[in-house]
């Protein structure tokens, strides 16, 4: 049920992001182009998707670990 | 009236501004901050020549992990595993970790940029576990991990492409591992969308370090005059009658382990406040993907080491929204869906709310809940029938919940942190982490950016 409601939320945010993307001129990207709002992982929290990827079953879709490269996963 | 003699004004000190800047001495173009090579005459702006390889960047990551819980998986999770009332199943763990990442850009001929990143990393650990790989708990308790990495991207300089090859190694005493990769971007005609993809590859060999009471005994065999003992390791010690002792050291043998992983990822921006990630992995790993030293125990009292399929698929899709809320909040949002052909099902969402206190220094509370399904294969201290194909008591495969929270901080002042121009970023961050099976941890980790 739980994952049911996820994936429709999923969706929903999908269509409505799909629906409403707008052309930004370079000069309207000050906010997008923060630091803080980069899509990628910090490069501080290396070490956090490391410990993450051995004490959990789950990896991956994280741009980190997908298994390999040490005795733990 | 009034409008136009302002704008003659304005225009005037704009033209004004643009000769001054024009006349006056560059001192900034030749000023490499960390160039390989000596800088050119800084009043000599011909000589500048912006293909020399220089270096870029240089990050230093450093983190401390401490750990608490109460499920060994070298014990097979049995309390009383020396059966003298001493508790054996602690999984304390400490670990030390330092990375270093170096990147070397140029510009080749067609003016494309290429980067070269070097990586090397050093793990300290501790592991009050490792004790009970001898089943006297005599085994040595601490161990070291190295890791360098080497990755080149070329980035076209026309439409923003970008293809690259890398290769890792990582090396610990029982766990070898060499991996290589691909990866591939491209942006959509509007820049406004990008999409990636990465085909890795490991290839592994698991050192097979077996519990001490499954390893053989030695044997002492006499050949003629000559005596050769052959040790539980495979070497062998032969003695002649007169008294020669010849060594031979045998190396502990060892099993592969290959996994194969495409990555992919596509980012759109939305709109000035607004951009999302879709990410997905397609997993496969073949070869031995337990660890020698797992001990299970049946449910009719007998152990013995852990045993998992030789093949392993997962998927992973993930999801991420960043959005700039106001002017001083951003909201970091993350989902992922997890399946394997284990049996494990997982879910997890995180939040991070970075508050930008100032435009170059912030604060980063983060929450992470995660939740996951046991796998088919686990059961706890003697729950497995003898009669079971698979089994394992590894508490990574069970069923429970983590959260991990705290805070992080971010300093980026343009004159550089501590008035240091070349230290231009600082990163700490904070975080406790537990478990439903009673395992907690808390990671604090600093990252420092130079340039």
């Amino acid at each position: 049920m739980i994952n049911r409601f996820i994936m429709a939320l999923a969706c929903l945010m999908l269509i409505i992001a799909a629906s409403s993307c707008v052309h930004l001129k370079e000069y309207q990207k000050s906010r997008i182009n923060d630091s803080e709002m980069a899509l990628s992982n910090r490069k501080v929290e290396k070490n956090e998707l490391n410990f993450e990827s051995y004490r959990e079953a789950a990896s991956g879709a994280n741009a980190g670990k997908t298994g390999g490269g040490c005795g733990c996963n | 009236m009034k409008k136009i003699f302002l704008s003659v004004v304005g225009f005037s000190l704009l033209c004004r501004l643009n000769t001054y800047s024009q006349i006056k001495p560059d001192s900034t173009v030749n000023k490499p901050a960390l160039g390989l090579s000596a800088p050119a005459d800084r009043h000599d702006s011909s000589a500048y020549n912006p293909r020399r390889l220089r270096i870029d960047e240089i990050d230093f990551v450093s983190s401390y992990y401490g750990q608490t819980g109460d499920h060994s998986t070298v014990t097979g999770d049995n309390p009383n595993f020396l059966g003298n009332g001493v508790f054996t199943n602690s999984v304390k763990v400490t670990d030390i970790s330092n990375g270093l990442d170096l990147k070397l850009v140029w510009l080749n001929k067609a003016l494309n940029k290429n980067t070269l990143s070097a990586g090397l990393g050093f793990d300290y650990h501790t592991a009050a576990s490792q004790a009970y790989v001898s089943a006297t708990g005599a085994s040595k308790t601490t161990g070291t991990r190295i890791y360098p990495s080497l990755d080149w991207t070329a980035e076209n300089a026309k439409n923003g492409s970008t293809f690259g090859i890398g290769t890792y190694y990582s090396g610990e005493y029982n766990y070898k591992s060499l991996g290589a990769d691909a990866h591939f971007s491209v942006k959509t005609d509007n820049k406004m969308g990008e999409f990636s993809a990465k085909l890795q590859g490991y290839f592994d060999h698991v050192t097979l370090i077996y519990p001490s009471e499954f390893i053989p005994n030695t044997t002492t065999t006499t050949t003629g005059t000559t005596t050769v003992v052959t040790t539980a390791s495979g070497s062998t010690i032969s003695t002649s009658a007169d008294g020669e002792t010849i060594h031979h050291h045998a190396n502990i043998p060892s099993s592969p382990r290959n996994t194969y992983s495409a990555s992919f990822s596509y980012s759109q921006i939305i709109n000035s406040r607004l951009q999302i990630m879709f990410l997905g992995d397609v997993v496969t790993q073949n070869g031995y993907l337990g660890l020698p030293f797992h001990r299970v125990f049946f449910s009719n009292g007998k152990d013995t080491i852990e045993k998992l399929p030789s093949s392993r698929f997962k998927l992973p899709v993930g999801f991420r929204a960043n959005y700039f809320l106001g002017d001083n909040i951003i909201l970091r949002a993350y989902y992922r869906y997890y399946a394997d052909d284990w049996g494990i099902r997982s879910n997890t969402i995180g939040l991070e709310v970075p508050y930008k206190i100032t435009p170059f220094f912030s604060i980063s509370p983060f929450y992470r809940f995660y939740s996951q399904s046991a796998s088919t294969y686990f059961a706890p201290f003697e729950a497995h029938s003898p009669t079971d194909e698979y089994y394992t008591s590894n508490y990574e495969y069970a069923k429970f919940d983590s959260q991990f929270f705290g805070i992080g901080f971010r300093v980026a002042p343009p004159n550089g942190v501590f008035g240091w121009q070349g230290l231009h970023e600082m990163e700490i961050r904070y975080g406790h982490y537990t478990q439903t099976t009673d395992l907690v941890s808390d990671v604090v980790s600093i990252s420092l950016g130079f340039k």
